[in-house]
């Protein structure tokens, strides 16, 4: 069941570097989260679309990047069909959390890496060319921190990624 | 169905995003020495086979006000698991459902699914929605909610060509 945790206050007040969003901004990070245009210049059919510049789309963008809002724009792969991943979890000892989860974002093979509210604190996603590479990963993570690795792999994915639609509050 | 080298070249150079340029498909045509018809081609074939789920603006639920975020694990039989995946996969405010196999007796979880909101309240609300909706009252499950984002970045599936120094990326704090 959900954790009542004393801790949560602490993910709350993170500050946010986002600057106040314009429509233009809402509208480019919600109406274009698929089927972007594979057509030659797809940023000047945003652009149509919007009625702004191509210039003002591509520098609105960069800006939501740089704010970290937009993490790219490209492709969301299917897990599975490319390389392999997996979901790992481990039981890491409070005082030894941030030395273990330094030595896991360490590796370029690991993508998200999260503290999570339970027994099993730190929780990652290892993403490689083979399941083999994932291997040696989730070993060499055993081996460095002394600690045992749960290696939870896919089985099967029934989302269907249409994209995310923001609620602004 | 596996993708020929010139797709998974074509992968290593977008999987962290098309440039912010005028003609992001040429650029990335003229890095890999393809045209910039075919770079065109084969995204929207990697598209059609579904090895692209979908291509456009990929957002951070953290940045945009999303500041909670549980993943919900689930005890399910192992013959319902297919329909129940199904079932929630449905709802609009799950962004991921995933079958994993239990390591018992550590982990007796089958099912994982990831809800999002802007405070616990949201997430929590949405998952009795869930229950409901999906006819899970019964069903033992474990909300686990993030507390600390030590890294987030598009996953790589094709290792860069040179491999270069690791550098640890410094933490960010606050959940995603």
């Amino acid at each position: 069941m959900a954790s009542a945790s004393l801790n949560h206050r602490r993910a709350d007040s993170a500050a946010a570097e986002l600057p106040p969003l314009g429509p233009l901004e809402r509208r480019l990070l919600n109406e274009f989260q698929r089927d972007f245009p594979l057509s030659p210049t797809p940023y000047r059919e945003l652009a149509r679309r919007l009625g702004v510049s191509e210039v003002e789309v591509l520098a609105t963008l960069e800006r939501l990047t740089a704010a970290g809002a937009v993490s790219r724009v490209g492709p969301v792969f299917r897990p599975h069909r490319i390389g392999a991943s997996t979901l790992a979890a481990m039981a890491v000892p409070a005082g030894r959390l941030a030395e273990i989860a330094a030595l896991v974002s360490g590796y370029a093979e690991v993508n998200h890496n999260y503290e999570r509210e339970h027994r099993y604190n730190l929780w990652f996603v290892v993403t490689g060319a083979t399941k083999q590479r994932l291997r040696q990963v989730l070993f060499d993570i055993e081996r460095k921190s002394g600690l045992p690795v749960l290696d939870l792999p896919l089985m099967n994915d029934y989302h269907i990624d249409l994209g995310f639609d923001i609620r602004w509050s | 169905m596996e993708l020929s080298d010139n797709d998974r070249r074509l992968v290593a150079a977008i999987q962290h995003g098309l440039p912010l340029t005028a003609r992001p498909y040429a650029a990335v045509a003229e890095q890999l020495g393809m045209d910039e018809s075919e770079v065109i081609r084969r995204i929207e074939r990697m598209l059609a086979r579904g090895v692209i789920k979908r291509l456009g603006v990929v957002v951070r639920h953290h940045e945009l006000g999303y500041r909670a975020n549980g993943m919900v694990v689930w005890d399910l039989p192992n013959d319902s698991v297919d329909a129940v995946g199904r079932r929630i996969k449905a709802l609009p405010f799950v962004t991921l459902c995933y079958r994993r196999p239990r390591r018992p007796p550590d982990w007796p979880y089958n099912l994982f699914c990831m809800i999002h909101g802007h405070d616990r309240d949201e997430v929590l609300a949405n998952l009795a929605l869930l229950r409901e909706r999906c006819g899970l009252e019964a069903v033992p499950h474990e909300v686990l909610f993030s507390r600390r984002r030590y890294k987030q970045r598009g996953a790589q599936y094709v290792s860069p060509p040179a491999p270069s120094a690791k550098v640890l990326p410094l933490a960010r704090p606050g959940a995603g």
